[in-house]
């Protein structure tokens, strides 16, 4: 099969991480990422069965992972090699189309019993990614045994698999997982009446219209660094879309604050008195987290869904005002407002339907063209675009299997 | 000064001033001067269809201003005894003064401001008077710092009053310290400081640089706050004053003079002391003073000190830039001096503005332009950022005219300035919001006003600032870009050259990097052969079109 495969190359990591701090992307050129003819993946159990990707998606972490910037804490909880590609919604041996919830957690390890987690339905928390049947990773993409969505076929398990309808396009279906992050994050902001999204790429995106369809009486914030994202910012719900740096100027005019000047009165917003209830950060960098902290009330609450790195913080705000700093990671099983619990995927894919998320795909590529792709996703704000997926739709190994 | 000398002398130091004048550019014009904010450039205007408005010289001032302000102290205009017969012991005396957005650039000292007040002052102590107040009466304009009221009032004034809480800026959102006085007939609240509305005799001394200063403006604008300017302030008002530097044709005005009646018919006496000054800007000597020359006059050593400032300009960084020019205090001398009651004081004033300011013009035409300097009636000792260039085009020079506007109706205005998208957060903290959220979504004055006034006007934080810091307040911005309105109603298209082209768009403006290219853009709207008129501007003048 083809695939694009990242090995364990510590000379082409570095590599890597240099060439992509000069052009975001350019990791793919010079870094341990290579397009290969592999054999495809065993199936690591009896139950498990064979996905042939239609379109596979390009994350934000994906890209980290790349240009050499993902944290080290994730090298005891990846197994190399491994092929990357997560967002993945593909073809069954039927002729059926799925969408992947890549999450390997208990089930999927052939764990008896479950992790507490696991138990409970949240997939995300599963306190067992490293053990089981399975090399570690925590979802398919960073697993050796599994293979990934980047490659014309990979392993699932079928706990994994969720059917798409047939009203789906592909590019809508494709865009379940990234909006069932976003889903998850605005449900843990629920409840604000003021809401500050900072980004607006996919997740910063998606995240606005799944905050928009749960709070629809809420004020959203949003900051957006390009035209097309302020647009689309405010197409899927926000109801004011500023640039970074203003963000703290408009949370003010907003929330009706005060501003707090590091010189007294000089009319800078250094931070607010009061301030939103709740920040989804999807961006994580030291930079968006300071705002955050900057802008929430106190008492008030931060999500993080932007994967961060290492970040450098002034944490005395989060201790004086007593804020909550959460992380929102990828989904699993949430609360509906009846109490009965639903599944962030079905809820995802309504509001994929629902907010024509599928528009948010801007451009797809072989996988022989992966440089090309990698290069158009790392740069896809300033070159008007949102997400990037591969197409693998037409890759004649994809029929060889 | 003998008592029996002429006190309206003037000095008869220099020849006599000549009057403003038109040029037709031909092609033995020499390329003509525009302001281009801290930095300047000679543009060719094009020979056949192109004139320059050229201002009158300054005019003589007069010989000895203490003899001359004595003199109207003791010599009222209109219904109005002599000062020193309204003055008594036990009486409560509010002396109001403009504040630091007039004169332009600030004058060197003594400021007229001093030496009317320091003269009031002393009838006061002959009289026994102790209750006296000073007020800078800025409205919702910024504070003014301590250096800046002791260069208005002197170091004499501010020594004596400031201390003892006695000289201080107007604050418009003081809920003890203001008072609604009445309701015009149309329905118009009137509200006023209440120290002045309580005192038993108020004497505001004015500075009149324009036609739109002074009269009842003065203390119905300078001493209220946004429950009254509202009902001036606002679009209609200012699209249906035509211009709002002519007082007969002025919505503007008669609101406030309908103020000015409610004001007296509650009781306060006022007592108005208006003066002129002349244009004399940059000095008829010095290193600026070519900047009041006109170009075919320039002689070497003009010239040679032109391109040494334009050069040195060139290489300095905007700061220093701004430091130098911020530092300029205009050799201005007093022309005119009257006191009295209001109507009848202001009526002689701006026959003394105009007789100064006034260039008869002929015709109105397809293409204006201007070049904008360093400096507007806000952003003294500031930034000009890019509403009050906006304010300072469209508002101000744009309404310098009588009659009709200087540019038809449909036509083109063309500003020379870098617009930079940098504004004075101390001073300015609400008019960055206003261009961050407002003209992001809007610049149309009518939908500004309606969805965004009241929100900017009653925020908190602005108030704090406007009480507590040096910050002009929350709603100002607004009426900056309302001082514009008539024009952009007036207008075709709005081009500004060597602008920054993010700040000129935000504002609904074209952007062009030369004079040419402007006039190449405007031939869409005005066509090819188009004709143009150059305001040499400032020195200020009034144009008079028929």
């Amino acid at each position: 099969m083809k695939a694009l495969q990242f090995k364990r190359n510590i000379g082409r990591y570095a590599a890597a991480r240099i060439a992509g701090s000069f052009t975001p992307g350019r990791g793919s050129s010079v870094g341990p990422l290579k397009l290969a003819d592999l054999d495809a993946p065993e199936m690591p159990g009896p139950d498990w069965v064979q996905v042939r990707p239609r379109l596979s998606g390009i994350c934000g972490s994906d890209l980290a992972t790349i240009d050499g910037r993902s944290a080290r804490y994730f090298e005891p909880l990846v197994s190399f090699p491994f092929v990357p590609g997560h967002e993945v919604v593909g073809d069954l041996a039927d002729g059926s189309r799925v969408v992947l919830e890549p999450v390997l957690g208990c089930v999927s390890r052939n764990l008896d019993p479950t992790c507490p987690a696991c138990a409970a339905g949240h997939l995300g928390n599963c306190q067992h990614t490293t053990f089981g049947d399975l090399e570690p990773g925590i979802q398919t993409g960073s697993c050796h045994d599994t293979g990934g969505g980047w490659a014309t076929a990979f392993a699932a398990h079928p706990s994994q698999l969720h059917p798409v309808a047939d009203t789906l396009s592909d590019e809508a279906a494709v865009m379940i997982e990234p909006t069932a992050c976003g889903v998850h994050a605005a449900l843990k902001a629920q409840g604000a009446a003021t809401i500050a999204v900072l980004g607006a790429g996919t997740l910063g995106l998606v995240t606005i219209a799944a905050l928009r369809a749960q709070n629809p009486d809420a004020q959203i914030l949003a900051t957006a660094r390009y035209p097309h994202q302020r647009r689309l910012a405010a197409q899927l719900g926000a109801d004011h879309v500023v640039a970074p740096p203003e963000i703290r100027r408009a949370a003010r005019r907003h929330t009706g604050s005060r501003a707090i000047s590091l010189h007294t009165d000089d009319g800078a917003v250094d931070r607010l008195s009061g301030g939103v209830d709740a920040v989804v950060d999807c961006v994580g960098s030291s930079e968006s987290i300071t705002d955050g902290l900057a802008i929430t009330r106190p008492g008030g609450r931060i999500v993080l869904v932007g994967m961060p790195s290492q970040v450098s913080l002034e944490l005395t705000p989060l201790w004086h005002r007593e804020i909550q700093l959460i992380g929102a990671y990828t989904y699993g099983t949430e609360t509906s407002a009846d109490g009965t619990p639903v599944r962030t995927f079905d809820l995802a894919a309504d509001l994929v339907a629902s907010a024509d998320l599928g528009q948010l795909v801007s451009a797809v590529y072989p996988l022989n063209r992966y440089q090309d792709a990698l290069e158009h996703a790392a740069g896809a704000g300033r070159r008007g675009a949102v997400k990037i997926a591969f197409d693998l739709r037409s890759e004649k190994e994809r029929d060889q299997l | 000064m003998s008592s029996n000398a002429d006190p309206y002398k003037t000095s008869n130091k220099h020849l006599a001033p000549r009057p403003g004048f038109v040029l037709d550019v031909d092609r033995t014009s020499p390329p003509i001067l525009f302001h281009h904010g801290d930095q300047f450039k000679l543009e060719k205007l094009p020979a056949g269809r192109s004139r320059v408005i050229y201002p009158p010289e300054p005019l003589e001032g007069l010989a000895d201003p203490e003899g001359a302000i004595r003199h109207a102290l003791a010599n009222p205009i209109g219904d109005s005894e002599p000062l020193a017969a309204l003055l008594r012991p036990d009486m409560k005396l509010t002396i109001a003064f403009d504040d630091i957005s007039l004169p332009l650039p600030p004058m060197r000292r003594p400021d007229i401001r001093q030496r009317i007040i320091e003269a009031v002052l002393d009838l006061a102590a002959e009289a026994g008077v102790d209750d006296v107040h000073l007020i800078a009466a800025l409205a919702i304009h910024r504070r003014m710092t301590e250096d800046e009221l002791r260069h208005a009032v002197g170091d004499r004034v501010y020594d004596a009053f400031a201390p003892s809480g006695r000289l201080y800026n107007h604050d418009a959102e003081d809920p003890d310290g203001m008072v609604v006085l009445g309701e015009t007939p149309h329905g118009e609240d009137v509200q006023f400081s209440r120290r002045a509305a309580e005192s038993d005799l108020v004497v505001y001394v004015n500075i009149n640089i324009v036609s739109m200063d002074g009269g009842h403006k003065s203390t119905a604008t300078g001493l209220s706050g946004y429950t009254s300017l509202r009902h001036h302030h606002n679009v209609h008002t200012m699209r249906n004053s035509t211009s709002f530097m002519d007082r007969e044709n002025s919505a503007l005005h008669a609101s406030n003079w309908r103020m000015g009646e409610v004001i007296r018919d509650a009781g306060v006496k006022i007592f108005q002391i208006e003066t002129t000054i002349n244009n004399n800007t940059f000095g008829r000597t010095g290193p600026l003073s070519v900047l009041q020359k006109r170009e075919w006059e320039w002689n070497a050593k003009d010239r040679a000190s032109f391109i040494a400032m334009q050069k040195g300009l060139e290489v300095l960084p905007s700061k220093a830039r701004r430091k130098i020019f911020s530092s300029w205090q205009a050799p201005y001398e007093m022309t005119s001096i009257q006191a009295g009651e209001v109507e009848a004081v202001h009526e002689i004033t701006t026959a003394n503005v105009f007789k100064q300011q006034s260039v008869a013009v002929e015709g109105q035409t397809d293409i204006l332009t201007m070049g904008l300097p360093y400096i507007c009636p806000y952003n003294v000792n500031s930034i000009m950022n890019p509403i009050l260039v906006m304010c300072l085009g469209l508002g101000y020079f744009f309404n310098m005219y009588r009659g009709k506007p200087l540019v038809r109706e449909g036509g083109v205005l063309i500003m020379s300035h870098p617009t930079p998208w940098e504004f004075h957060p101390v001073h300015h903290p609400s008019y960055i919001d206003f261009f961050e959220e407002v003209l992001a979504d809007t610049t149309d004055p009518i939908e500004i006003e309606r969805k965004y006034e009241k929100k900017y006007a009653e925020d908190e934080w602005y108030i704090h600032l406007y009480r507590n810091s040096y910050a002009y307040h929350g709603v100002h911005p607004f009426y900056m870009w309302y001082w514009g309105s008539h024009a952009l109603q007036h207008l075709g298209r709005v081009i500004v050259v060597g602008g920054d082209p993010a700040a000129v768009q935000r504002m609904g403006f074209q952007s062009a990097s030369t004079l040419q290219d402007a006039l190449e853009m405007a031939s869409d709207v005005v066509g090819p052969q188009a004709t143009i008129t150059h305001v040499k501007n400032p020195p200020i003048f009034m144009s008079d079109v028929t």
